[in-house]
């Protein structure tokens, strides 16, 4: 949950989508440690080369996205809508990136953890 | 595209068919079909002799890269004209004869008549060419033909090394050649031949004068197989005779010859040019008819000989140089040795052709070339024979043939040298007739050993494989024309005076003539009692004396040792070469990744000081500087003292340990700095490597895990240290010596204003500057593919192996 606080918090605090990645992953390291390879998996049935492909085309559509506003490469706007349930809400389009590169750091940590994990 | 320009690619256009015709027509000789191309160029050439004799020039204009001044613009006049005769013309023969010389069943003919008619297309682009550049290409294809034509029987290691080397030499000198003519496009702004002799006395003039001379020279005399480059001819006798007698005698040879006649008109006027071209032609003179007496073979003796009439030729193109230093036209001797060239160069084609021809049928029916083992064939292979005496005393420069008229005109020239007055001439000159004469009497002798020793004496069967016998018509046919044309040159010389030898010495010496002038050219076989006339009687007089009591002085040719030969020079030169630069990559490509770091990093310190103190950019200047608080100061001493943990302890363990704690102090530092962004990403990253680097340490093999302290190598230290005095000395002196205000004031009002966000960093990371953001998550997601890439994919790596 703190990680998700530091990532949404990332444009006016300090956070954002890298290090809410990291504590989101270290959290599912906790896991790891607590319980096997085996259960994680079972509990969390990703597979995070995806998650990081996925997070890699969240981040590059919004460059793309620009685009159809005539604006150059990764122009970022915001702008404050009104939710029916959360209210009133600042959104950015960053905030989409932001989420592009929390997806990619949570996808290749985990990557990484979980092969060495399993080579031994 | 002109009929002209048609022409000169014709042979190229032929090649594409060879390999076809001889794919569909496997019982036809592919030498027929072949035989229509220089055929029909020698026809199409011979209409331009009225034009040419005219003084007229013809020049084909056609655009190939304009913006670079290179046109394949073709130029006709009586120098290329000549040379375009002999290519087209012996090349009939040659075709004539390598269809009856190379058999259809054994040989691989469409790739022999390929090469063939490629050199033969590129050697009359050499000749017609106006444009430098486009001379050079035709020139190199020459070479790489050559090379092609020389290594045709590429199963045998000796014709492999003799096509090595040629190459290597020939194309050392175009290289060389290139630099040349670039080096007078620097000086005249064009590659065009004729507008370069326009302006010839600018060139002359100029500063890079010599330069482009020496370089052109070098081109030309390797390719003419000049001293000390003569030393490929003899090897690429491993070629197929028509080959030989084609490329190696008649053509390929004088394409350095007629580069120099070319660019007489350029660069004559110096005295460099002069001593030059005719001091190494007399060089190789003499030089190639000594090593010629001391052959055995056959095909080596007319090697050598090539080379020293080759020589012969250079050396009167460059006594002709000394024409254009006399005005007077009428009392101008010099002019007669560029005559006595011409006249020689066609002489020589004509005769070594029927020679080496001569040499290959020998070969043929005998199968073999050294003469210790042939002898007595006059009665077997008569006609054979008749052809060896006339080329053969052609060749030594006896009467009635062609070869006694230029040797005479040669002897004129070179004793008319030594009255010129310029350039020291009249204190070394002497030695010009003294080397021309003995030249011509080891001519003389080798000539005789041709044909005598083939041709006389007692047959030796028992060293046949063999039994010999006359050749078949149609092999004798070239040589028959040939040896007839040394016959008709010889008693009416004067057919060729103006319809090619004149119009040729007009491109020659384009200077001398005013309009309407022509040079006068009469040669006949009696001068009365001149010195020349003496010289010639000395010649067969000593030759013949000294052929008879050979025995007794060919010892003299042991006091040569092989050792100091310049075969020997070369083999060693490309040997060493190869050697040495073993050498040097194994001296410096270890293999090591430790003397790589080694040579990067004090490559990268001694550049980076070498800079900061030639441009006195180390400046210290502490204005800016901010006030140090205790905290860091504390932090500080806690940094070094980790990192003198993780540079002397002996355990790996307290090295990684030391290692985190240096990273938790950076975070420390970051939060003093009041980055709390970086603090969090640090601390966490930080805890990720440790853990990783845990990881490995737990998997470091038994046996290297002994623990040692780090070994001390004091090269080593003085290279860090080197480099993180010059990184400290940087950071100082770019910190003192800032240009511009920093952009970042822009970013706190900004990142809200503009962006939505009061978290500056992250404003600039996802906002401001996202495009790098998003192409480090890539390095990342890279990073972690490669890694998982790694370790799953390892297994069917090593199945693979």
């Amino acid at each position: 949950m703190f990680s998700v606080f530091i990532f949404f918090n990332g444009h006016h605090e300090p956070g954002g989508g890298f290090i809410g990645g990291l504590m989101t992953s270290s959290a599912v390291v906790l896991l790891l440690l607590a319980y096997d390879l085996e259960t994680v998996k079972r509990v969390l049935p990703f597979d995070f080369k995806i998650v990081t492909a996925a997070g890699l085309l969240t981040a590059v559509a919004t460059g793309m996205g620009s685009f159809l506003f005539g604006e150059p490469f990764l122009s970022q706007t915001y702008d404050y809508f009104t939710f029916p349930v959360l209210g009133e809400l600042e959104l950015a389009t960053a905030l989409l990136f932001d989420i592009g590169v929390y997806l990619v750091v949570i996808g290749i940590t985990l990557t990484i953890i979980q092969t060495i994990g399993e080579d031994r | 595209m002109t009929a002209l320009h048609l022409a000169i690619i014709a042979p190229f256009l032929a090649a594409v068919f060879v390999p076809i015709l001889y794919k569909m027509f496997p019982n036809i000789h592919t030498g027929w079909f072949v035989l229509a191309v220089p055929a029909v160029l020698f026809a199409y050439f011979l209409q331009y002799l009225p034009v040419t004799s005219n003084k007229e020039t013809v020049m084909a204009v056609l655009d190939w890269v304009p913006s670079l001044d290179i046109h394949f613009n073709a130029y006709v006049d009586g120098l290329g004209l000549l040379f375009a005769l002999l290519i087209t013309g012996i090349g009939i023969l040659v075709v004539l004869y390598s269809i009856y010389y190379l058999s259809k069943k054994t040989e691989a003919l469409h790739t022999f008549y390929t090469f063939l008619l490629m050199f033969m297309g590129a050697m009359l682009g050499v000749v017609l060419s106006d444009n430098m550049m486009v001379l050079y290409m035709f020139w190199e294809i020459t070479s790489l033909s050559s090379f092609l034509l020389i290594a045709y029987w590429y199963e045998r290691e000796k014709s492999l090394y003799g096509a090595l080397k040629s190459m290597l030499i020939t194309v050392l000198g175009g290289f060389s050649m290139l630099v040349g003519f670039v080096l007078l496009y620097s000086i005249t702004g064009t590659f065009s031949i004729q507008e370069t002799i326009a302006l010839s006395s600018e060139v002359v003039s100029h500063e890079l004068f010599l330069p482009a001379m020496l370089t052109i020279l070098l081109g030309a005399f390797t390719k003419s197989a000049q001293f000390p480059f003569h030393i490929w001819l003899p090897d690429a006798m491993e070629a197929p005779t028509p080959v030989s007698a084609y490329l190696h005698s008649a053509t390929m040879v004088k394409a350095g010859i007629y580069l120099i006649a070319r660019l007489s008109p350029v660069f004559a006027v110096s005295g460099e040019w002069l001593w030059l071209v005719a001091g190494f032609g007399i060089t190789t003179l003499f030089w190639g008819s000594f090593s010629a007496v001391r052959q055995t073979d056959l095909k080596s003796i007319l090697a050598f000989s090539t080379v020293s009439q080759l020589g012969m030729i250079l050396s009167m193109l460059g006594v002709g140089a000394a024409a254009l230093h006399f005005d007077n036209l009428d009392e101008n001797l010099y002019v007669g040795a560029t005559t006595a060239a011409i006249f020689h160069l066609i002489n020589h084609a004509t005769f070594k052709g029927s020679l080496f021809m001569m040499a290959g049928i020998v070969d043929h029916e005998t199968g073999t070339r050294d003469i210790r083992r042939l002898g007595g064939l006059m009665t077997v292979m008569p006609i054979t024979f008749t052809i060896a005496v006339i080329g053969g005393f052609s060749m030594a420069g006896l009467p009635p043939f062609n070869g006694f008229l230029s040797k005479e005109m040669f002897f004129t020239a070179m004793v008319e040298f030594t009255e010129f007055q310029l350039f020291n001439v009249d204190t070394f000159g002497i030695l010009f007739p003294v080397l021309a004469w003995i030249a011509s009497v080891f001519t003389f002798i080798y000539s005789m050993m041709l044909i005598f020793k083939t041709f006389t004496g007692k047959m030796q069967p028992e060293k046949l494989d063999v039994k010999p016998h006359e050749a078949p018509f149609g092999m004798l046919l070239s040589p028959i024309i040939l040896v007839s044309l040394v016959l008709v040159f010889g008693f009416f010389p004067n057919i060729l005076s103006y319809t090619i030898i004149e119009p040729a010495m007009a491109s020659i010496l384009p200077s001398l003539l005013q309009e309407g002038e022509q040079f006068y050219v009469d040669i006949y076989f009696w001068h009365g009692w001149t010195p020349e006339l003496y010289m010639t009687l000395g010649v067969i007089g000593t030759g013949v004396l000294l052929y008879l009591g050979m025995k007794k002085w060919i010892g003299v040719y042991r006091l040569f040792p092989e050792g100091l030969s310049f075969n020997r020079l070369y083999d060693q030169t490309i040997i060493q070469g190869e050697r040495m630069s073993e050498k040097v990559i194994g001296w410096h490509m270890t293999g090591y990744i430790k003397d790589y770091l080694l040579y990067i990093f004090s490559f990268f310190t001694a550049a980076l000081l070498f800079t900061l103190f030639y441009k006195g950019a180390f400046v210290v200047n502490t204005e800016n500087v901010a006030p140090i608080s205790v905290y860091e100061l504390i932090l500080a001493g806690v940094l070094i003292v980790s990192v003198g943990i993780v540079m002397f302890t002996k355990s790996r363990l307290k090295a990684i340990i030391g290692l985190g704690v240096a990273g938790y102090t950076v975070a420390l530092f970051f939060v003093i700095f009041r980055a709390p962004d970086l603090a969090l990403t640090q601390l966490i990253i930080e805890t990720v490597s440790v853990a990783l680097f845990l990881l490995c340490f737990y998997h470091l093999p038994q046996i290297s895990k002994n623990l040692e302290s780090v070994r001390f190598q004091a090269g080593n230290f003085i290279i860090s240290a080197a480099v993180g005095l010059t990184i400290t000395l940087i950071g100082i002196a770019a910190s003192s010596s800032r240009l511009f205000d920093s952009i970042s004031g822009f970013f706190p009002e900004a990142s809200y204003e503009e962006a939505g966000g009061k978290n500056m960093v992250n404003v600039i990371l996802v906002d401001f500057r996202g495009f790098d953001t998003m192409l480090e998550i890539l390095v990342l997601g890279i990073a972690a593919v490669g890694i998982f890439a790694m370790i799953k994919l390892r297994m069917a790596g090593r199945e693979q192996l």
